[in-house]
Order: C-alpha cells, then structure tokens, then sequence
C-alpha cells in the first residue's frame, strides 16, 4: 500500500499499460478507488476485504454481479395505465367537440388531460426516489451504475416525452443490459417507446422521414460526430422509418417503413432498423466511440472526439476498444480488462474524478452509513446539484467533470452532507431538524479497536477520518479537524466525530473519487 | 462479502479482524506539519470576479423577471374599447373604471388600452417613460404545456432544446464560442465575465450555457455552509480549510483537485460578498413580497458594484384556472410595486441607466373565460420593459380578438426579435451568433 503525500509532486509517467496489476500492489487505497469507481464507495470494513482478495478476486466480484441475488423489480411496479392516450370513440367526441366549437366538451378533456399529467408527475416522482433508493441500497452497485451511464449515454427525458412508466421500462432496459451487448443496447434503443417519441421516430415515415433519431444514433450514441455522412443520415432516416410504439410497446409499422434500397456507412441494400445498427457496429469508429466514453465515465475527463486524445489516454481507449472488437462488442470484457489494469491504478487516475450528485449523495450514505433521512430532501438536493434522473439536460446527457461543480453547487453540496449527518438543514432553523439517530463512531476503525485503552490519540481519529472519507490527508488539515472537534466535545466522541466528518466532506477534495 | 446497503443493518459498519493487515495503524504515526498560514492571498484570481472596483462600472445590466403559470395578459393589458373582450369574459372582463386608462405615449397608434388597477406602479412608470409594453409576443406552433413553452423562452429556440439563451451569451462573451458549439471550458476563460445571478432554488435552463453555471441562491442564509448552524464556532476551522490552498494543489496546476480548491474559495468570496452586499439595507422602502425581496437584493448587489450583468427573479402563481379576478390582480399588484420599488432604488443609487429589466411569462391565456371564471393556457402574450433607456409605450400591435386560431390569440411579434435587440443594444453582442438566424428589432430601446 503507498503511502500519502500531501505535497505537489511532478507528474511521472503514466502507467498506459492494461496488463493486471499485481497483489502486492493492490492495498487499501487500490480497493478504496475500485469501490468508488466501478460503485458509490464502501465501508471501511469493504475496502479491507477487497484488498485481502487481491484484484482479481476482487474485481471479478464486482463485475460478475449476476451471482449475487438482488430480486429486480417487475414491470408492474408502477401504474402503466396513466398516460393511455384517448380511445377511438374519445378522439371522435374530442375532434366532434373541435369542430362545433363545444367548449364545455373541450374544457372536460382539457381538464382529463391536465389530471393525467398531474398525476403521471408524481409517479415520475416516486419512480426517481426508487431509483435511488435501489442505487442506495443494491448489493450489485456496478448494475446500477452501468444504468446510470447507459441514462447519461442514450439521454432521454421526461420532459419531452410525458410518461414515466415509459421512462421507468427503458430503466428496466438499461438495468437488463447494463454490462451487456452494445449491439443488443442499440437494436433495443430503436425499439424504445421513451427514446422513440423523444426523438421523433414516431414521425418518421416513408414519405415524410424524420432525420432526428437517425442522426443522434450516429453522433451521440455509437460513431461520433465527423464519422459518417450527411447521406449516411438520410438513408440512416429511411431504414428507421415505420419503427414506431403503441401504447407501451414498439410497434412495425409496415405501410411506413420504406422498403426501398439504401446505402448506409458502405453497406447497400434494403436496410431496416437493424441493418442501420449492424452497419454502424461494422464501422472502425463503433468501438473508439463507446469505449472512449466509458474512459471518461470510469477514469478520467477526456474529449469524446477520439481523434483528439493523445498520449496514455488515446493509447488506453484504443487498446480498450481491440478488446470490445474481438468479443464482438461485449462489455463485460472492456471493464474487467479495465478495472485490472495497471493504467486504472496510475496516481494520475486515482483520486481525480469529480463526484457527479449521484456519486456524491449515494456515496455518503453508502461509505457513511449516515441515515437517508429524507428522499424528497435528497433527491432535491440532486437536482440542485444538476443531475435530476430522468431528466437529463439535453439528448447529449450531462456533460459531468468541471460542469457539476460551480460556487452554488459547491455549497448544495457541502450543506447536504451537513444535513445528512446531522438532520440540519441549511434553510431551517434549529427547532427542524431530522433526528434519525446515527452514530458516526461506527465508520471510524479505532473506535472499535479493543485493543487501545481508553480514547485512540486525537490525530489518529482525524487520520482515520481522511484516509477513509478523502483518501489522502490534506496538508494541515488534520489540526483543524482536532480543533473543530474540542469545540464541540472530544476528537473521540459521537459530537466529535460528527464535526469532523462534517469538516472533511467540506473540504474540496471530498469532491473527487 | 456482501455490499448490500442495508439502512436497518449496523453490523456491516463496525469493525473486523482486518487490524493485523492494516497499514493505517502504522501510517497515523506520520507526523502532520503543523498548520501553516494559509497563503490563500497569493493565489492568482483569489478575489475572483466579485469584489468591487472603485469607480463607476459602464456596463449594462439585464434583469429578468419570470412571470411563472401563464400570465393573463388581456386581464393585465385590457383592450376596454374592444366589444369582443366583454363578449368573450362576460363575467371577468375589466371595465373601464376599473383600469389604469393610459394616455398616448410613444409613437405606435393610438392607444385603446388599459392596465390593471392593481398596477399603480407600472402606470406612473409608464407615464414616465420608463415602461415599454411590447404586445402579442409569441412564436410559432404554440405550445400550451408550462414546460414546454417555459423551454422554448429559456431556450429561445422553438423545438425548447438546447443551452439557455442567456447561458449562450455568457459562452459567447466569455469562451468565444456561439450557438450549438460544444467546447470544453479549459483555462482559456475570459475571467472578466461573471457568472449570471438567479435568485432561487435551481438554475434556470436561460441562464445555463456551457461555460459556467448562473449562482442561484434563495437567500443569503443558504449561500453559506449550513455547518455553522449546527456549532457557530466551527466556522473559523471551515474557513481555514476552505483558504489553505496552495499547500494542497496535487499533481499539477490544472489537475481537478486544483479547480476544486480554486473554486471552493471563489465561493467563499462571494458567499461574503453576497452576504455582504445583500445585508446592506436598501436606499428605499420595498412593499412586502416575494418579487420585491428578490429584487431588492438583486438592487443590493448592484449596488456593491459586483461585475455580473444578468441576473433572473421570479414569481409564480399566474396559472389562473378557476376564480381569478381578485387573485391575479393581487399578483399583478405585488410585480407592479415590487418593480416601482426596484426603479426607485435603482435611480437613488445612480444605477437606473445602466439596468433593464424584462418581464415575461410562458404563455399568455385564452380569449374565452372557462366555464371556472377563469382562463385556460394560451398563447401571445405582452412582455414588459422598464428602464429609463427604453423608448416608453406601446410596441408591436394588439392581436386581433376576433380573428382567433382554436379561440387563441395570433402572435404580432416573435419573442426572439425582443431577444435579439437586447442583444444586439443592451448587452452588445451580436445576436445571430447565439439565436438562431438573424431577427428584425422593434426598437424597443433608445438608440
């Protein structure tokens, strides 16, 4: 295990090599960041048995999480019925109402309609605090966070589409495939109801196609933009035309779909949707594209313009993306090959991620133990910080890095950890506050440690706190955390302990994983 | 091992018998230099952006208020000498002695129109000339959902997707890139552009580019760590760990543990700053609501010089379903003594001529009462100018109330032209860089 600096030191070269790291070098801080990356972070007592396991045994747990049992929520979790459009005989009544002018008739579907929406919002509300909780609660946290990216990969949003039990079955979807097939991921996104009403392929027909799903398959979801042609969307556009949902399912719609010969990326003849998508799985840019935007998700910021990588960085993606091509497009492969490799484990790499909301929040409790307190509180306070699941900003997801963290942002996300550990929010006085008891004591090893007589040394309680909650030891910030401490109490005390942690997730580097 | 979160379960969080591996034991015996005072003063842009400069700031200022739910804009703007507006609002149409007749002023026709009585402010502005109302504002293929046209007006694009267009002009002017254009912001920011101020909870999609994000606070109590309600004297070890920087840049000076220190400094300062200037009691008295409060600390912040120049208030409650005579004209009367207010301010600081503020709202309502006494989601809709800079009265014409489309008004003017002469005047940028395509000004402004 290495050592903490504290100091600046010269960048050495980067390690670019995904040979496996060995045992000997894979210690706390090792397991700490694989927890954090390919997780929400873990326990103290998590990060020591994974580092016992050695990274093998370690990141094979991780990844082959199908052999953990976590029962998968069913497609009757939540009410599919709310948004059902109007029926044959309504839309007659409702066209009827248009045509004589019948206000009172128009005011009653205006009024129905109204009440659906209503209602499906605070579905989608519920469907967001189940997404969390189960991102809280998952013994398989890479599922989750595979859905995660796939959410942020092919953006969709509620906003647009107005149903959340759409949304929620594309959650299903992602969850289903988190680690699977990319070219199963895209002939199932051009069977979604949620991304084909987002991107108008329901409008797209033979003779009048819409370009719009076409075109971002190709720049956002798998080649990148500069990758293909203006002709390529057209054609693209007419291989998707006719792929259309009715009410929850897709649905072909044969008389839309044109039938006529096309040419797609050099491949000719009549394509349909999954022409499209093999055509594009066919093309040497497929595989850069994905696996350059999983770099960027699991280990550093980088352009997702391939071309412009250089140095390990563009060293790493290609040789990350030989292994997706020779499992013909497996995931699973990629992220094992990753999550072992010495490149995953450079100094460079570890602790300089910025936490996105989800991380941060799902992180605190998942490391922290601390209560959850309040969902609605929470997943407020995601929002603020400016990643709100479901609705991504735009079809390009959330751009993460730098963009989540602004002077605003910063202090949402210090004063929810505030509230998280002590039931204080920041916009109430002190008569509000959440009283879930949580006892902070528990996350610090020599707390527990029965072999020290009476209270562990006051740095030793602040070491403790940084090496497990920053990973690293700020330079002198171990003596304003003791000092905080006797203000409050004792460094080894509930008080004491909570003012710290309080303190240490403050500080800057709490933002980085 | 298991890593199921279980909330109930304590037991996964005490400790096991891993001591004998553990190096932490071993490393605690490190000896920490004792603490050294921070040298946060040397760092470069320590006091970024917010602090005042002495002397007067020549830039203009563009304030925004949100009229949120659909203002009812023929209750607010009232067309008395029109018999299809009593016919159409039998029952919630405004007389005439119950308006704000409003005489001549400006150029553009005769005026045939009255304000609310409850906007006593706007119309002594509007006497002023310090009140433009521009008429019929709207776009294309209206869109009746809150969200959606909210997007399309934040967005300033009609399909409602994409960056805010004020959040493009903040990319425009501070990273030289325009409309749709991704670049990453790396250091090759112009740091003399601050980031747009929302007072608020979130970050309004208008103000949200991709440079930076607008500061959004509710109120000063919460633009700072909430730790110091939990122990007031634990603020100073918060503030020293916020201020030690330099000792802790790792890797190199453009690594993300350095923007973070950087960052979480700059928010320090203008947390205080803020905090500072919204403390400051204002020059005159502001009525008792929620806009006025807002705008009083936007006055504040100008007032101690600080460098942005957009900042966005807002007011909810126009959507006026069912009963809505006396509750809009409540509404209507807290916008209008709110923005009185904020001009007076703003004239006894000195600072009148260089803040415009723009009020607009999502959707106008239809012609037709419902069945509720109320109004059901429409379409064009006046928007409202205020400054000595504008040129006073009215702009754009009044729609036509009988020649309806689905029994909703027919926009005069398109949104994006207002946009566009702010940009253009106001905040000098060219406007076809952030919108798209080139838009004809009203001449709202005074040249």
């Amino acid at each position: 295990m290495g050592t903490y600096t504290t100091h600046t030191q010269p960048r050495e070269r980067v390690e670019t090599s995904l040979l496996p790291i060995s045992d000997e070098e894979f210690g706390y801080r090792e397991a700490r960041h694989l927890l954090w990356r390919a997780g929400f972070g873990g326990t103290d007592e998590q990060i020591r048995t994974l580092a016992s396991w050695g990274p093998k045994k370690a990141v094979d747990f991780i990844i082959d999480y199908e052999d953990i049992p976590f029962e998968n929520d069913g497609p009757t979790l939540f009410d599919k019925d709310i948004m059902t459009p109007r029926s044959r005989e309504e839309n007659m009544a409702f066209r009827l109402a248009q045509q004589t002018g019948d206000e009172n008739t128009l005011n009653r579907f205006r009024e129905m309609r109204q009440r659906a929406q209503r209602e499906d919002r605070a579905q989608m509300r519920e469907i967001r605090h189940w997404w969390l909780t189960r991102m809280i609660q998952t013994p398989r946290p890479l599922e989750e966070k595979m859905t995660l990216f796939w959410h942020g990969h092919f953006a969709t949003s509620y906003r647009t589409i107005e149903n959340s039990y759409h949304m929620y079955q594309q959650n299903r979807m992602f969850r289903g495939l988190a680690l699977g097939n990319f070219r199963t991921l895209l002939t199932s996104i051009i069977r979604d109801p949620a991304m084909l009403r987002y991107l108008n392929n329901n409008q797209n027909r033979k003779n009048a196609p819409n370009e719009n799903l076409a075109r971002e398959i190709m720049e956002l979801f798998s080649l990148g933009e500069g990758n293909y042609s203006e002709r390529d969307i057209k054609e693209g556009a007419r291989a998707l035309t006719g792929y259309t949902y009715r009410d929850d399912a897709f649905f072909f719609s044969k008389n839309q779909h044109d039938e006529g010969s096309k040419r797609v990326l050099s491949v000719n003849g009549n394509i349909d949707g999954d022409g499209f998508v093999n055509a594009i799985i066919r093309s040497p840019h497929c595989a850069p594209f994905i696996c350059a935007k999983l770099y960027k998700f699991f280990v550093s910021e980088i352009p997702t313009d391939t071309k412009a990588l250089e140095g390990a960085e563009r060293t790493v993606v290609r040789a990350l993306s030989q292994v997706m091509e020779q499992s013909r497009f497996e995931v699973k492969p990629v992220l094992r090959k990753l999550f072992l490799s010495r490149h995953f484990y450079d100094p460079s790499v570890m602790g300089n991620k910025i936490k996105s909301p989800i991380d941060l929040v799902v992180g605190a409790v998942r490391t922290l133990n601390t209560p959850v307190r309040n969902l609605v509180i929470l997943s407020q306070a995601i929002d603020k910080m400016g990643q709100s699941l479901f609705l991504p900003p735009s079809v390009k997801g959330w751009d993460g890095g730098r963009a989540w963290i602004n002077t605003s942002t910063l202090f949402t996300r210090q004063n929810t950890l505030v509230y998280m550990l002590t039931g204080q929010m920041a916009q109430s006085n002190r008569l509000f506050v959440d009283r879930t008891p949580y006892d902070p004591r528990l996350i610090v090893d020599c707390m527990n440690d029965p072999r020290i007589q009476g209270d562990p040394p006051d740095e030793l309680v602040a070491n403790q706190i940084m090496d497990f909650v920053l990973g690293r030891r700020p330079y002198g910030a171990s003596d304003q955390l003791v000092s905080a401490a006797y203000k409050v109490d004792k460094p080894a005390s509930t008080d004491g302990i909570r003012t710290m942690l309080m303190l240490t997730t403050s500080m800057p580097e709490y933002q980085l994983c | 091992m298991n890593l199921h979160n279980d909330p109930t379960n304590a037991k996964a969080y005490t400790r096991r018998a891993f001591i004998q591996n553990s190096a932490m034991l071993a490393s605690a015996a490190l000896t920490v230099p004792a603490f050294i005072q921070s040298s946060a003063f040397a760092m470069p842009k320590a006091e970024h952006g917010l602090s005042s400069i002495a002397g007067v700031n020549e830039d203009n200022i563009l304030v925004i208020i949100q009229l949120s739910g659909g203002n009812d804009g023929l209750n607010t703007v009232v067309p008395y000498r029109d018999d299809a507006y009593y016919r159409m609002r039998p029952s919630i149409g405004i007389k005439p002695d119950g308006l704000h007749i409003l005489s001549k002023n400006g150029s553009n026709g005769a005026v045939d129109l009255g304000l609310n009585q409850a906007m006593t402010g706007i119309r002594e502005l509007y006497d002023e000339g310090q009140c433009a109302i521009i008429q019929g504002v709207g776009y294309p293929n209206p869109n009746r959902s809150h969200f959606a046209s909210m997007d399309i007006w934040h967005t300033g694009e009609t399909t409602g997707t994409g960056d805010g267009w004020l959040g493009r002009y903040i990319d425009a002017q501070c990273c030289g890139y325009g409309k749709g254009e991704s670049g990453t912001p790396d250091g090759s920011m112009d740091d003399k552009v601050e980031p747009p101020i929302a007072i608020g909870n979130e970050a309004p999609l208008m103000l949200t580019g991709r440079s930076m994000m607008p500061v959004s606070f509710e109120s000063a109590e919460l633009f700072a760590w909430a730790g110091k309600k939990y122990n007031e004297d634990i603020v100073e070890e918060h503030r020293k760990l916020t201020d030690m920087v330099n000792e802790r840049i790792e890797h190199e000076k453009d690594s993300n543990n350095a923007f973070l220190l950087r960052t979480a400094m700059d928010a320090r300062v203008s947390s205080d700053t803020i905090r500072r200037a919204v403390s400051e009691k204002p020059l005159v008295n502001y009525p008792n609501n929620a806009l006025a409060g807002q705008l009083s600390m936007i006055g504040a912040m100008i007032r101690a010089g600080l460098k942005t120049r957009v900042y966005y208030a807002s007011i909810g409650s126009f959507d006026t379903h069912a009963n809505q005579l006396g509750g809009h004209a409540r509404l209507l009367g807290q916008f209008s003594a709110a923005v009185r207010a904020f001009q007076n301010d703003l004239k006894a600081q000195g600072n009148d001529s260089r803040v415009m503020t723009m009020a607009f709202s999502e959707f106008g309502r239809r012609v037709g009462q419902n069945a509720s006494n109320g109004t059901d989601h429409g379409t064009a809709a006046p928007m409202f100018m205020f400054g000595p800079k504008v040129r006073g009265g009215f702009h754009s014409r009044h729609p036509s109330l009988t020649s309806l489309e689905q029994g909703d008004l027919k926009y005069t003017c398109d949104f994006r032209s207002v946009y566009a002469e702010v940009l253009d005047e106001w905040l000098s940028t060219k406007s076809d860089e952030v919108l798209d395509g080139k838009f004809k000004h009203l001449r709202v402004l005074q040249s």
